[in-house]
């Protein structure tokens, strides 16, 4: 089978005043359609990079990414993104919110009557029926993630892209939004592309983990194929081999493999600070 | 709403004690939400008294708190005399006209119009009139071209130094240039409204535009990322995304340039009646001064407290009209 998505040689460039500095290079990667995909990496090491070049927000400076046969090269409501920090319009109801993304994807092609049905079935999706009418700033943070991935699967995208999505919430909200998400992928079978820095929520939701190197210049290091059994329970999967040992590659690439050089460079930098105020004095 | 909205904070305690409830607490309410506004300005009256008694000036002592409340009563008796006799003018002419066609049916009736003096209320009301349509033409220019600046940088880094110059300009600057140009194109046989009308105005206008251009350009500038990004993934087209996501987001960065703009209108607005004779309180204040009888000061006195009053209502109607508009009401609104 064709891959949904592929992105060929994905490299990116950011100019800074003391010449280009190479954030990615050499990303390449094919993702087939009802796909899991979770990007995992330490933080500063691209994976953001890698999610905003699918979505359009970043140009590529080489290779680039090909979805259903057509060039990515702007943003676009096929790749629906749902973002770290919820970003709803806060001058807008959760109902309001979705309403804004059905109308302008499906403007001319459902009926006032169907949008409003379809708006209310993504928000019950999410098991958001009983706050439909209520603004962001009224209900809780793991709700307007909630409605954020309404909005984001209103659009009916080829492909779910997801930035930390859980990342700002408390460990009990993020396991009850997971499951949802389990719940929504066993349904409707999206293309995901996950970015995560929990390595239980990775082994939990994937089909493949992509373990990424560290930057600058950060690329795939390593794609793990997690082969179990849907659907998944959390509590029972605790106790299992197979997933025990998923986790234990994923966290042995993290923390051995791509050790953050953060640990030494505090104590480097209180050196040459010492060195400095030695010269001064 | 936040003059109900004060009113309520001190009628509440007021209806407890009625029931018999925490009648000390509520006491305590009253006299701090009451009584210490008014120990305020009791305190200002007295100051005020003792002062005015020691000023002698030309036209007599200055006008103290009793003056200003007997100034205040004539300019009242005044305007109610005023008006007794345009109603008499106006009476004794349909009377006239209805005579004339009584005895000649193809007389086609004139109206004229009562040319009497204006009064104070009169005054205030040209003021309020001038001021606010000052106001209204300087925020039709002065959003959307905050909106054009807020949403490019590069525009922003262009139009910035030319803002920063023209806000600091003082009304009585502009007014000459304003004067001139306006008597110059502005030339009518039949005129809509009289000229010191519109010169007055405009000064408003180029004065109070500076404060809402920055505000909203500040506010345009800084809508999150998130939101944009959201923007560009639904990809909304330029004035849509200007209408959903740009204007609702920065409105309240634009009701606070609104009101610094207001209170500017108003205190310019004085300056400019003044130089300009458009019949408003600015105009009134500058005749009195003229005028120079023994009741001058007192009267100008009391356009003083007026002006102070008016001013302090219009910035309580834009809270008023912000907190109406505003999706932030977790802004501090004060």
């Amino acid at each position: 089978m064709n891959p949904l998505l592929e992105l060929t040689d994905v490299g990116i460039e950011f100019p800074t005043p003391n010449g280009p500095f190479c954030a990615l290079q050499n990303v390449n990667l094919k993702i087939k359609k009802g796909e899991f995909i979770s990007l995992i990496g330490h933080s500063g090491c691209g994976k953001s990079t890698v999610l905003n070049i699918v979505a359009g927000l970043y140009q590529a400076t080489q290779g680039g990414v090909v979805l259903g046969g057509k060039e990515v090269n702007e943003p676009g409501p096929e790749r629906a993104v749902v973002f770290q920090n919820h970003s709803l319009l806060p001058w807008l109801t959760a109902y309001e919110n979705v309403e804004l993304a059905v109308k302008r994807v499906f403007k001319g092609k459902k009926s006032k009557a169907e949008m409003k049905e379809w708006i209310e079935h993504n928000l019950e999706l999410v098991h958001m029926s009983h706050a439909l009418h209520k603004r962001p700033d009224e209900i809780s943070g793991g709700m307007k993630q909630r409605v954020g991935i309404a909005r984001a699967l209103s659009m009916e995208p080829q492909v779910l892209l997801m930035d930390e999505p859980f990342g700002a919430l408390d460990a009990l909200t993020r396991a009850h939004l997971q499951d949802s998400l389990m719940e929504i992928q066993k349904e409707l079978n999206n293309t995901v592309i996950m970015i995560t820095h929990d390595v239980d929520e990775a082994v939990l939701l994937s089909d493949r983990i992509v373990m990424m190197t560290n930057g600058p210049s950060a690329t795939i290091g390593e794609i793990l194929d997690v082969e179990l059994e849907r659907p998944r329970n959390r509590i029972q999967l605790a106790d299992d081999p197979t997933y025990n040992k998923y986790r234990q590659q994923v966290l042995s690439f993290l923390y051995e493999k791509q050790r953050k050089p953060d640990v030494e460079a505090p104590a480097k930098k209180a050196a040459t600070s010492e060195s400095k105020t030695e010269k001064v004095a | 709403m936040s003059i109900a909205l004060s009113n309520i904070a001190w009628l509440e305690p007021v209806v407890k004690i009625a029931k018999g409830e925490n009648v000390a607490e509520n006491a305590q309410l009253i006299i701090k939400s009451v009584g210490l506004p008014l120990a305020g300005i009791l305190v200002f009256l007295l100051v005020w008294h003792a002062a005015a008694s020691n000023i002698n000036t030309s036209l007599g002592q200055f006008p103290g708190p009793a003056d200003v409340v007997e100034q205040s009563q004539s300019l009242w008796t005044e305007h109610l005399t005023e008006r007794e006799k345009a109603e008499a003018f106006y009476e004794r002419q349909e009377k006239r006209n209805a005579d004339r066609v009584a005895n000649d049916p193809s007389y086609v009736p004139k109206i004229r119009e009562y040319t009497g003096k204006p009064t104070y209320i009169d005054q205030i009301g040209t003021s309020l009139v001038t001021v606010l349509s000052g106001f209204l033409l300087a925020s039709a220019i002065a959003i959307p071209f905050g909106i054009v600046i807020g949403l490019s940088a590069n525009l922003y880094s262009a139009f910035n130094p030319v803002i920063q110059i023209f806000k600091p300009v003082s009304p009585l600057a502009w007014l000459p240039l304003v004067t001139m140009v306006v008597s110059a194109l502005y030339v009518s046989d039949d005129p809509m409204v009289a000229k010191s009308f519109v010169t007055s105005m405009i000064t408003v206008m180029l004065c109070c535009l500076w404060p809402t251009v920055i505000n909203t350009a500040v506010g345009v500038a800084s809508i999150p990322k998130d939101l944009i990004n959201v923007s560009q993934v639904l990809r909304l087209s330029y004035l849509e995304h200007v209408r959903k996501i740009v204007l609702p987001s920065s409105i309240p960065m634009v009701f606070t340039g609104l009101r610094l703009s207001l209170g500017i209108a108003w205190m310019v607005l004085i300056a400019a009646e003044m130089l300009a004779q458009n019949p408003g309180l600015g105009k009134f204040v500058w005749d009195e001064f003229q005028n120079g009888s023994s009741d001058s000061l007192g009267r100008i006195m009391v356009a003083v407290i007026t002006i102070g009053i008016i001013g302090f209502l219009l910035d309580r109607i834009m809270l008023m009209i912000q907190r109406r508009v505003s999706w932030d009401k977790s802004a501090a609104l004060r």
